[in-house]
């Protein structure tokens, strides 16, 4: 054996440190990229959670940019984004539609009543199919979609000030959505 | 030697502790596998076929919640409604297996499969331990073409050593 090939062990150790070092610090491996980016919006008929008698579908949600929040009172996380929600809601003209998920109606209006409402729109999901639809395994879930009802974006976790900034703001500037002059950062300073 | 021995002495068993062998074999293993089986799930079925692809189904689908888990083995809420879909694809709405595999995997991506299909996102998960494998064999090859090489080189003085060692055999198989 030729003196160089005495180091390829070491070579493929060192190899073998270096995709550990890199696959266990990708923060994201525990996400799953949503089978949905790229794609239609599933087809889907929902009961509003104020007014069980009106449902909403696809269609409604076509024609501008729409976010699409997955929440439940269950969820802790879901508390602690409410209020990038609300900052969301109020600075940009983004329409929100909530996902009530497995969740208690009563519960969940309470909740909104306490917290306030960001939402156009809450649907009433409380056995979890149309989060089955969607892909949802957990809450919270976000999805951003076109004016198409395709689905450009997918966040598993909170909306938080740095995911709104670095996440969801360069893609409301590209759909297009009307922001609040000069506050593209809302909410990131808090 | 030790198998044969081992089956042979079976055969001295007295009549009696064989039959409570059998019993408890009998009696204890299934309801071990019925109560493993039915720990989580209280879905009826009329057909047999159908529960029998109900269960290797949920086997073969892994929880997107727990990451390591399949849906069969998980008390997470979201394989507990996915077992409640897959359920409901299989006798209700009477999918294939096929179609069942294609209806979570257009939801949860390719994920929820364990049985990962080739593509341009995963060729690598299938290349790379062929690629290892046959890297292996080579260095294999190799160690072993350099063993056999330097085992054959004797110098002048072992030659001769050898050659009195096996020197009267040698003599005899010379033809």
């Amino acid at each position: 054996m030729s003196r160089i090939s005495l180091y390829i062990p070491l070579g493929v150790f060192a190899a073998i440190l270096g995709l550990g070092y890199v696959g266990f610090d990708l923060g994201a491996r525990n996400e799953l990229p949503s089978a949905l980016i790229n794609k239609p919006f599933p087809e889907f008929q929902a009961r509003l959670l104020d007014s069980p008698e009106t449902t909403l579908t696809r269609e409604d949600l076509l024609g501008r940019p729409t976010l699409i929040n997955v929440w439940a009172t269950w969820c802790p996380t879901c508390l602690s984004e409410h209020e990038q929600l609300m900052q969301i809601a109020a600075s940009t003209d983004v329409v929100i539609v909530g996902v009530n998920y497995k969740d208690q109606p009563n519960k969940a209006k309470q909740w909104l009543a306490q917290y306030g409402n960001p939402y156009r729109w809450v649907l009433d999901d409380r056995d979890g199919l149309l989060g089955i639809e969607m892909g949802v395994y957990g809450a919270p879930e976000t999805f951003l979609l076109d004016a198409q009802g395709d689905v450009i974006y997918k966040r598993v976790g909170d909306i938080n000030p740095r995911i709104w900034r670095d996440e969801l703001a360069p893609r409301f500037r590209q759909l297009g959505i009307a922001m609040a002059m000069g506050n593209t950062d809302v909410g990131a300073n808090k | 030697m030790s198998l044969l021995g081992r089956s042979m002495r079976f055969g001295y068993i007295p009549n009696a502790f064989r039959r409570i062998a059998a019993l408890v074999c009998v009696c204890v293993l299934p309801t071990g596998a019925v109560m493993a089986a039915s720990q989580i799930d209280t879905f009826s079925f009329t057909d047999e076929v159908q529960e029998r692809r109900y269960r290797a189904l949920i086997e073969e689908f892994r929880c997107p919640k727990c990451l390591n888990t399949n849906l069969a083995g998980s008390d997470a809420p979201i394989a507990q409604d996915l077992r409640k879909v897959v359920y409901r694809l299989v006798v209700t709405q009477g999918m294939s297996d096929q179609e069942v595999r294609y209806y979570l995997q257009a939801r949860y991506g390719d994920f929820v499969l364990y049985d990962p299909p080739f593509n341009a996102k995963t060729w690598y998960i299938w290349l790379v331990p062929i690629a290892l494998g046959v890297l292996a064999l080579f260095v294999l090859l190799r160690l072993v073409r350099g063993a056999r090489s330097s085992a054959t080189v004797l110098n002048a003085q072992q030659q001769e050593r050898l050659q009195e060692i096996v020197g009267n055999t040698a003599g005899s198989s010379d033809r």
